[in-house]
């Protein structure tokens, strides 16, 4: 297993240095940059610059000059932990960046777990009792949750609190908290208002997931190895827990793979209607005024967790299977 | 000769499965006893209702299938950790509770038809083995491995310590199937259950596990029930043979008296089917005509009797027989030999 | 036989119970002997009612699809900032013991301090609505020249209108609007599919008919692309597309971008199945009676695995539509003059605006319900096609 693991870990530059070329393509592909916008902003307000100011401007952040060295330069930096400057904020990156990156990594991984630990016992118990009351109930609700996008999730949430409960529920921490510095209390009252994004952002992963988790269990249940078992004495609910779940949850761990980027990048939508302090809403605002440096850092913060996503899937699935283990040997 | 207990009695099972389209009747009435260290063979076509006879007797019956009514008197000789004889009508506790599951696998062991898939690809022989050793005392997990190892070595598995920490899909068809009857032995059971052992295997290999198995039913004074659709095999092995079709027994008696003296027409035309040394060369083989009646449409009377050549008409096709003895260890349902009908 | 094996076939999705049909039957019936593939599957669908009862509703909404000025009441381009954000208005069927269609007439007054327009019922009066009314003028697919519409007020002349979803900030009625949403959203989706589909099975099929270092190449890009964060990459496309481009060019843009990464898992599964069906009996019988490759990709290969294709691309449709949908919605999509679902709930982007107006959050209920309905749309398929159940 050790073997499989260096094998992937010595792809990861690899990967990196092809991913870091398509994020550089991508913030360069909106025709002008910057400036060409921020001009447009200042004539829209009414304001102008002058023709030199633009052309000082330009040599400073480097925009005139050829696509490879704008690469280089960026890439260069950014390998000795320089993040770079925001046009639009006007302030380094790894500043505005900090906080808004531990509270979307709080927000993923709390979602990740609440989907786990939710439709996992949903699934099992779908699939032991069949056809029950608790069965179609969940089948319903799976579908509607499926069917449903999250950002109509969180809109009509919002609008039922607003209406009926006169609440106002958006972001992250209450007013006294926001800019205050990290302790307990802040920790709590971020606790407090993180439950309800986790939930709506993982309302459409749980569903998916107790949906397969059933089929794969229906599946091992009719397997001849429970037969075996039950005739060796085991009660049914050892049985069931430790063989087809086993055996259901193999299959379902390489989804982790491709579910922990999704939650990181699908929380743009969720986070810009509630108005959440973390980074899809900063990509947003970036990818629309073309504030190149940020938008291609946070494009790229994201693709790291994309590859560490499906990183962490494979040692899983390989550690979690035999079968997978032994082909190295 | 004191009278010998017999170690289970089935008297008049019944299972059935309610299905949308109708009611299945897999095992409709089964008799038969089975004597402490004895080998009792069940054999017949597929479909008969062997499996389902002895599914009915570990309460392993899938739903929608129940046991509808009839009695299996089991002598528990380990009820519950204690070391008591008790008399248990396994058709009367329910499928899931304690006393069946500490009586399956403890007293009643199962060795099942497909080896290939009996052992979870994702635990090791080892874990599963002393999983049934640790299920049923309360000995240490070091302590039930050493069991482990002990049965391994003793079903001639080469190197048993190996062979504890390997996955069932590395090992071939034989090792597996030694394997699984290691499993089935390891908490010395009273009765040893083995559904098609030799089935799955190719013939050489089939030799060699017949073989294993007399060896080791002398060894720990198991009784043995096992299904087969080969008569060689019961021969080879079986002290009294069961004959079924379609669910209900035909004949039941000694191995010598069936194969020497068959009184059932069924068993007749069974046994005239096996080619012998003696068949004439390129002559065809008798065969029994007709086919097994849908599961739905299973005739009135006598289930065989579409199928007879000694049929009675406007009695086989009215009445069942009941298994009625013909001689002391002999017993037939059938209308040639006697004329009691079979009471529901 | 054992009788076990007959019950109920616990994978099909709702959990809905098919019958099981005795081999009696099937046996006395020839035609299901001779039955072409597409029947069989047929008549396994029909037997999955929730499938067919979303069927029926897809049906009309591609009707709408096609003809949204029929379903339309009013021209959903035009703006009136008098007729702003007037509340839903429902269609009352009896008055006063007779079956006359109408509804209650609104009366709107500005909010001096907020400077919004407030609406409220009129008491007596209303104002009565008809089917098949005339309204205004549209052509029928370009083509014919009529101005009939569904329903609408019952006078051709008055000055009211049905505004069935209320209207939106400039005066726009949100049900016309919404109907003509449904041609793009609905659309994007089928093209978008149909590109994946495209191209999965032509690269898949190349990957997997012809391995060796063809395979190798094409299966690293696909890894690639599969590892790469699809929101955050379809952010950035959409948003680089420039503003000055026409609503048809921006359309094909977004097609493109959304297929982009959709082709890779369907490019997998069809390589899976060649590589494996390569070395199938059936192709080696192929190839020595003397068939082409071409013919033996097309004729015996590719029909063993249509009906899987077309029951993931019917599961693959709601999950474009949701993607258009929700990028439209951040502003990074279509942009007005264009009308899609996305579009229409940009409307309804925050907690501000639909606390002044929470009707503008119904545009959603059409995407759920079009989702919900392709969705079991393309489980029933995915379960009548499946051979071996």
């Amino acid at each position: 297993m050790l073997q499989y693991i260096i094998k992937r870990l010595l792809l990861l530059p690899f990967l990196l240095f092809v991913f870091s070329i398509i994020a550089f393509i991508l913030i360069q592909a909106p025709p002008g940059d910057f400036l060409t916008s921020y001009i447009a902003e200042l004539a829209a307000s009414g304001s102008s610059i002058e023709r030199a100011q633009i052309d000082a401007l330009r040599t400073l952040y480097g925009l005139d000059q050829p696509y490879y060295i704008q690469y280089i330069k960026w890439v260069s930096r950014l390998l000795t932990g320089d993040l770079g400057f925001s046009l639009d904020w006007q302030k380094p990156i790894s500043e505005l960046i900090g906080e808004r990156l531990a509270l979307t990594l709080a927000l993923g991984i709390g979602t990740f777990i609440f989907t786990w630990m939710v439709a996992i016992p949903i699934g099992i118990l779908s699939a032991t009792k069949q056809y029950s009351f608790f069965d179609y109930f969940f089948t319903v609700f799976n579908y509607i949750g499926v069917a449903t996008p999250t950002f109509m999730t969180a809109l009509v949430l919002m609008w039922i609190a607003f209406k009926y409960y006169g609440l106002s529920i958006t972001g992250l921490f209450s007013p006294e908290y926001i800019d205050a510095t990290w302790s307990f209390d802040r920790t709590i009252d971020l606790l407090k208002h993180l439950w309800l994004p986790v939930v709506i952002l993982g309302m459409d992963g749980t569903a998916r997931l107790a949906r397969v988790m059933r089929a794969n269990l229906l599946d091992e249940l009719k397997k001849p190895y429970m037969e075996m078992a039950r005739a060796k004495g085991l009660s049914e609910w050892r049985l069931v827990m430790k063989y087809p779940v086993r055996l259901a949850l193999n299959p379902l761990v390489s989804t982790i793979g491709w579910y922990l980027p999704l939650i990181f990048s699908g929380s743009v939508i969720v986070a810009t209607v509630m108005n959440l302090p973390t980074i899809g809403p900063m990509l947003l605002r970036a990818l629309i005024s073309q504030d190149m440096y940020l938008a291609g850092t946070i494009i790229l913060i994201y693709m790291i967790l994309a590859i560490i996503g499906t990183l962490i899937s494979d040692i899983l699935l390989a550690w979690l299977d035999p079968r997978i283990r032994m082909e190295d040997n | 000769m004191s009278e010998v207990k017999p170690l289970l009695s089935v008297e008049n099972l019944k299972t059935c499965f309610e299905l949308d389209e109708g009611t299945v009747k897999a095992v409709d009435g089964v008799s038969f006893k089975l004597y402490p260290r004895k080998i009792l063979g069940i054999v017949g076509e597929s479909g008969c209702g062997k499996s389902m006879t002895i599914k009915s007797i570990l309460r392993i019956v899938e739903k929608p299938g129940r046991i509808t009514s009839g009695k299996i008197m089991f002598q528990s000789t380990k009820s519950q950790g204690k070391a008591e004889s008790k008399l248990v009508d396994l058709a009367q506790l329910e499928p899931h509770c304690k006393q069946i599951r500490s009586i399956r696998g403890n007293e009643i062991a199962l060795i099942p038809q497909e080896p290939m898939s009996a052992f979870s690809p994702v635990h090791t022989i080892g874990n599963q083995i002393t999983e049934a050793v640790l299920l049923h005392s309360t000995i240490g997990t070091s302590e039930a491995q050493e069991i482990a190892i002990k049965c391994l070595r003793e079903v001639g598995i080469p190197n048993p310590e190996q062979c504890m920490e390997m996955y069932s899909w590395e090992l071939s068809g034989g090792l597996r199937q030694r394997a699984l009857i290691s499993m089935a032995l390891v908490c010395e059971p009273s009765l040893l259950i083995a559904d098609e052992p030799t089935t799955a295997i190719d013939v050489t290999t089939q030799a060699q596990i017949l073989n294993l198995l007399r060896i080791l039913q002398k060894d720990h004074n198991t009784a043995i029930i096992f299904i087969t659709h080969d008569l060689g095999v019961i021969a080879q092995l079986a002290d009294d043979v069961v004959v079924m079709y379609l669910g209900r027994v035909m004949e039941v008696g000694p191995v010598d008296d069936i194969f020497h003296n068959p009184q059932h027409p069924y068993t007749k035309a069974l046994l005239k089917s096996i080619p012998t040394i003696n068949t004439v060369n390129r002559s065809s083989l008798p065969t029994i005509e007709g086919s097994i009646p849908h599961a739905f449409h299973r005739p009135k009377g006598c289930p065989f009797h579409q199928r007879c050549q000694d049929m009675i008409p406007g009695l086989c096709d009215q009445k069942t027989p009941a298994l009625h003895p013909v001689t002391d260890h002999q017993s037939v349902s059938c209308f040639k030999i006697h004329d009691f009908v079979d009471q529901p | 036989m054992n009788p076990a094996k007959s019950p109920p076939n616990p994978t099909t999705s709702m959990g809905s119970t098919s019958t099981t049909m005795s081999d009696d039957t099937f046996r006395d019936d020839d035609a299901f002997d001779v039955a072409p593939n597409w029947k069989l599957v047929w008549w396994r669908f029909k037997k999955h009612r929730l499938a067919l009862v979303s069927g029926v509703v897809l049906m009309v909404i591609a009707l709408i699809a096609v003809f949204p000025d029929f379903f339309s009441t009013r021209n959903p381009h035009k703006t009136s900032a008098m007729q702003s954000f007037m509340p839903t208005q429902g269609i009352h069927f009896f008055f006063e013991g007779s079956l006359i269609p109408h509804m209650d007439k609104l009366v709107g007054k500005r909010n001096s301090t907020t400077l919004k327009m407030e609406w409220k019922s009129h008491k007596t009066q209303k104002v009565p609505v008809g089917f098949f009314v005339e309204g205004y003028d549209y052509q029928i697919l370009g083509i014919i020249d009529t101005n009939i519409h569904l329903f609408g007020v019952s006078d051709p002349k008055s000055l009211q209108s049905i505004h069935l979803l209320g209207t939106d900030r400039l005066g726009r009625d949100q049900w016309s609007r919404l109907m003509h949403g449904t041609r793009v959203s609905l659309s994007i989706g089928l093209v978008a599919v149909s590109l994946s589909i495209f191209f999965g099975i032509l690269l898949g099929g190349i990957s997997g008919y012809f391995g060796g270092w063809v395979d190798m190449i094409i299966q690293r890009f696909i890894e690639i692309l599969q590892s790469l964060p699809p929101i955050p990459i379809w952010m950035a496309l959409t948003a680089s597309l420039p503003r000055d481009w026409s609503v048809e060019q921006t359309y094909f843009a977004i097609t493109i971008i959304l297929s982009m990464i959709g082709w890779t898992t369907l490019a997998r599964e069809v390589r899976g199945r060649f590589l494996s069906m390569r070395e199938e009996d059936f192709v080696m019988a192929a190839h020595l009676s003397g068939c082409s490759q071409m013919r033996i990709i097309f004729r015996h290969m590719l029909p063993t695995f249509t009906s899987h294709i077309i029951a993931t691309s019917t599961l693959a449709v709601p999950v474009m539509i949701i993607n258009e949908t929700f990028l439209s919605f951040l502003g990074l999509g279509l942009r007005p003059p264009a009308i899609s679902w996305g579009v229409l709930l940009q409307e309804a982007q925050n907690l501000q605006s639909i606390a002044l107006a929470p009707w503008l959050l119904l545009p959603g209920l059409a995407v759920i319900i079009t989702v919900l309905a392709l969705n079991i749309l393309g489980d029933g398929l995915r379960d009548a096609a499946d051979p071996y159940s």
